[in-house]
């Protein structure tokens, strides 16, 4: 990834949006500290990510979803309550977290009993329990069925609107992102556009113009030689 | 039946010791299988009857070298897993082979040792000693707090290990730490039921709680039970029958596994049945 650079504003909710491979998880463990290896700078919170990890207790992350083995032993209640790892365990909080969610029903469930859009609202309440800042949630809809979808887009736009949680969210349902997302970022490797959502969606030459820088970068990618296949990132 | 033998000063110190070995097993095991380590244990052992090898071979007290190597071993193993792409199971038998195979060499080119290494590669509880009890019983003394402490962070990092980063936890020293901790149980473990059973102790308690069990501490505590158990009833029923004391206790752990897997497909079937009935 090269030349990426944009700001994301208290309150934003930034869609992201690019096709497989185009480096939005890559993007996503840079900003997290997951990687550390790249050039350039993310500053989160105004503290360059690799110099100060203590910003990340301000936000709360759901990766790709995954499957929870059936046998894994975690009730939700304890799986939402390791959210609360380096503060004082409040138990309101994880209550108030899994009613958030919906799943205040299954709080003495393993996590491995429920469905699997029930077990991303029990990642979205463990990062919801710590009251973060700033949600980064990477494709986290992806292989589940659109109804659960629809209801787990109605549950981001009320943390966004109602607590005022900044969310940065990256998905291939470009029709959701027009809708909930107020600012959208296109990347294929390399930034194609930042801005308001409107500005993107509502201009046709841009999407077209889009399509075709995500194909062309393909293209490169598969007829690149080993010595160009540098992991640059740089943001800020 | 069980007050008459417990007269005896080797019966007590070989049932303190099980038990004591039984449950940091469980509590360590449990971490082991739910990160598909199960045959960690396994390997660390095969370690250890090299690391025991290079002490009789060199002069020093077995035991320290025994931990020595096999401390290092499991450290260098993870980073070997961390900084590699070579899948965990397959760095899990390169630590098993080469910990048999050093221990292998060392016994062939010194003539063979005048300890009984049917006792290490089997284990004979009956035979610890005052000092092997206050060793084991100071590994309960250092693993149970420590896995207590980091309970919940190694919960997470078992989960997922990328949100632990996130969550600021310095997952790979908290790794490192749990691999020392898991050293040293594996350690205290082999006088129990040798180098060649020591996984029974960290897998088939585990898989057969986690059959049971609806949350991680409860998951803990039916593990514990079923290995003390097995432990006690297999130490008890080896003395009558005049059996090895670490087979009997294992068939007793498999045993209850198997009874468990039975129960929970009866349970099932019932169910279904009941539910057709509706």
């Amino acid at each position: 990834m090269d030349d990426i650079s944009f700001t994301v504003d208290k309150g934003d909710f930034l869609g992201i949006i690019g096709p497989n491979g185009a480096g939005k998880t890559t993007l996503f463990q840079c900003m997290l500290g997951i990687i550390n290896d790249f050039r350039g700078e993310i500053n989160l919170f105004g503290s360059e990510i690799r110099q100060n990890k203590k910003t990340l207790q301000r936000v709360g992350y759901v990766p790709q979803k995954k499957s929870v083995e059936q046998t894994f032993p975690a009730t939700v209640k304890e799986i939402v309550s390791l959210g609360m790892i380096g503060k004082k365990i409040n138990k309101e909080a994880i209550y108030n977290a899994i009613k958030f969610v919906e799943l205040d029903a299954y709080g003495d469930k393993r996590i491995g009993e429920l469905s699997e859009g029930q077990q991303q609202r029990v990642i979205i309440a463990k990062a919801l329990v710590k009251d973060p800042d700033l949600l980064i949630l990477d494709e986290p809809t992806t292989g589940i069925d659109s109804a659960t979808q629809e209801k787990f887009y109605d549950l981001l736009k009320k943390l966004n609107k109602d607590k005022r949680i900044t969310i940065v969210w990256s998905s291939h349902d470009m029709n959701a992102v027009e809708r909930l997302a107020n600012k959208v970022a296109c990347i294929d490797r390399k930034l194609f556009f930042h801005g308001e959502s409107g500005d993107f969606f509502g201009n046709d030459e841009r999407m077209k113009s889009y399509v075709e820088f995500a194909m062309q970068s393909h293209m490169n990618l598969h007829f690149r030689t080993p010595d160009d296949g540098n992991n640059n990132l740089e943001k800020s | 039946m069980l007050f008459d033998i417990i007269q005896y000063g080797f019966m007590q110190r070989a049932l303190i010791s099980a038990i004591a070995i039984s449950i940091i097993c469980s509590i360590v095991g449990l971490f082991l299988v739910l990160k598909r380590h199960s045959l960690f244990g396994d390997a660390l052992a095969h370690v250890t009857f090299g690391g025991i090898a290079l002490g009789l071979f060199i002069g020093v007290y077995p035991l320290w070298t025994a931990y020595i190597v096999a401390i290092l071993s499991a450290v260098g193993v993870n980073k070997l897993r961390e900084s590699t792409k070579i899948p965990p199971d397959s760095s899990i038998a390169v630590l098993l082979t080469s910990g048999l195979a050093i221990g292998i060499i060392l016994i062939n080119i010194s003539g063979g040792f005048t300890v009984n290494l049917f006792s290490i590669l089997f284990g004979n509880i009956l035979l610890v000693s005052n000092d092997d009890v206050i060793i084991i019983l100071i590994t309960d003394a250092i693993v149970i707090p420590v896995i207590y402490l980091f309970y919940k962070k190694l919960i997470l990092i078992t989960f997922d290990e990328k949100q632990a980063i996130v969550s600021g936890l310095n997952v790979t020293w908290i790794n490192t730490l749990f691999i020392i901790l898991a050293s040293i149980t594996i350690i205290a473990s082999i006088r129990l039921v040798g180098v060649l059973l020591i996984s029974s102790l960290i897998v088939i308690p585990n898989i057969t709680a986690l059959m049971l069990g609806k949350g991680f501490k409860k998951t803990i505590f039916i593990s514990c039970a079923i290995s003390i158990i097995s432990v006690v009833f297999g130490i008890v029923i080896s003395y009558y029958l005049d059996l090895a004391p670490s087979g009997t206790m294992v068939l007793i752990m498999i045993s209850i596994f198997l009874v468990t897997i039975i129960a929970k497909n009866m349970k099932f079937t019932l169910n279904k049945v009941l539910v057709t009935k509706n």
